[in-house]
């Protein structure tokens, strides 16, 4: 416990803005997911700092569910994507603002 | 005495050297990839980057003494993650670059990055005029101290006890995952296909 629980802490927001900044200036729609991944790693970070910082177990713990909950999304997500190529051939946002089946 | 004093600080320094090292090359690792997920062209790449970020966030992990979650890290997103995205992308071929001339709405991607700017200076300033963390310790169960046992045993402990229930709904939430997932991308018989691209 040497490095100081700040310095975690901004590179985990460095890394939630670059995430945030991705997901708005892609288009593509799994360049997208990779981006909320990025989002989901700062905010593990953050858990797993403060998990540190207080000594508390549960941040840990919480980590562990977001990660099976990640798994799940991407699962979701990818099969949606996989659907809407079935129709049509294009995995820019822009071509699924009719998600209606 | 003075020797013993001596050595015992100067392994002290290695061990706070080694920390700083091993959160100067996390971080490292962590920026060059997210910049590489945003900035590259072709997902592929993008894909690859990501694992270059997970394994820094993985680092990051150890660094702070989360054993079992850094091996996790490595197994469930740089193993299971990264290799579903990579197989979608190659499964549906659009591993060709994105088209960067088309931009529907003008002015979109100066405004994406002040806007990440601003969400990073609100969290950074929020962050400076409160406290870090404040609260009780150890609400849930000890990290490190006195308790025997390693980070996987107290870690297994609190998630069996405390979070049962919480367990149980993510073996549900997967279980779901896994049905949709095969409901969604399932190709529909020829004879009872209802949408096609006509519809749309």
């Amino acid at each position: 416990m040497t490095v100081p629980s700040a310095w975690y802490l901004v590179l985990a927001a460095v890394l939630f803005g670059l995430g945030a900044t991705g997901l708005l200036i892609r288009r593509n729609v799994l360049v997208m997911f990779m981006c909320i991944e990025l989002m989901l790693n700062a905010v593990n970070l953050t858990f797993v700092t403060f998990a540190r910082d207080l000594n508390d177990i549960g941040g840990q713990a919480d980590v562990f569910f977001v990660l099976v909950v990640a798994a799940a999304e991407v699962v979701v997500g990818l099969a949606i994507i996989v659907a809407m190529f079935r129709r049509r051939a294009a995995a820019t946002a822009d071509d699924i603002h009719i998600l209606k089946g | 005495m003075l020797a013993t004093i001596v050595a015992d600080s100067s392994g002290q320094a290695l061990a706070h050297a080694s920390a700083w090292a091993v959160f100067a090359v996390g971080a490292a690792l962590i920026i060059t990839g997210a910049l590489g997920v945003i900035l590259l062209r072709n997902p592929v790449h993008s894909a690859l980057m990501l694992v270059i970020t997970l394994f820094g966030i993985a680092l990051e992990f150890i660094d702070q003494s989360a054993d079992f979650l850094a091996a996790v890290q490595i197994i469930v997103y740089a193993g299971a993650v990264v290799i579903l995205f990579l197989f979608v992308i190659m499964f549906l071929g659009v591993d060709r670059k994105e088209a960067v001339g088309a931009e529907p709405t003008k002015f979109q991607r100066p405004l994406a990055v002040l806007l990440g700017l601003v969400a990073l200076v609100e969290i950074l300033a929020l962050s400076r005029v409160d406290h870090w963390s404040s609260g009780q310790l150890s609400q849930s169960g000890v990290l490190t101290g006195t308790k025997s046992g390693d980070n996987v045993q107290k870690l297994g402990q609190a998630i069996y006890t405390g979070y049962l229930l919480p367990f149980e709904m993510t073996a549900a939430l997967l279980v779901i995952a896994v049905v949709a997932a095969v409901v969604l991308s399932r190709r529909h018989q020829a004879g009872s296909r209802r949408n096609t691209e006509a519809d749309l």
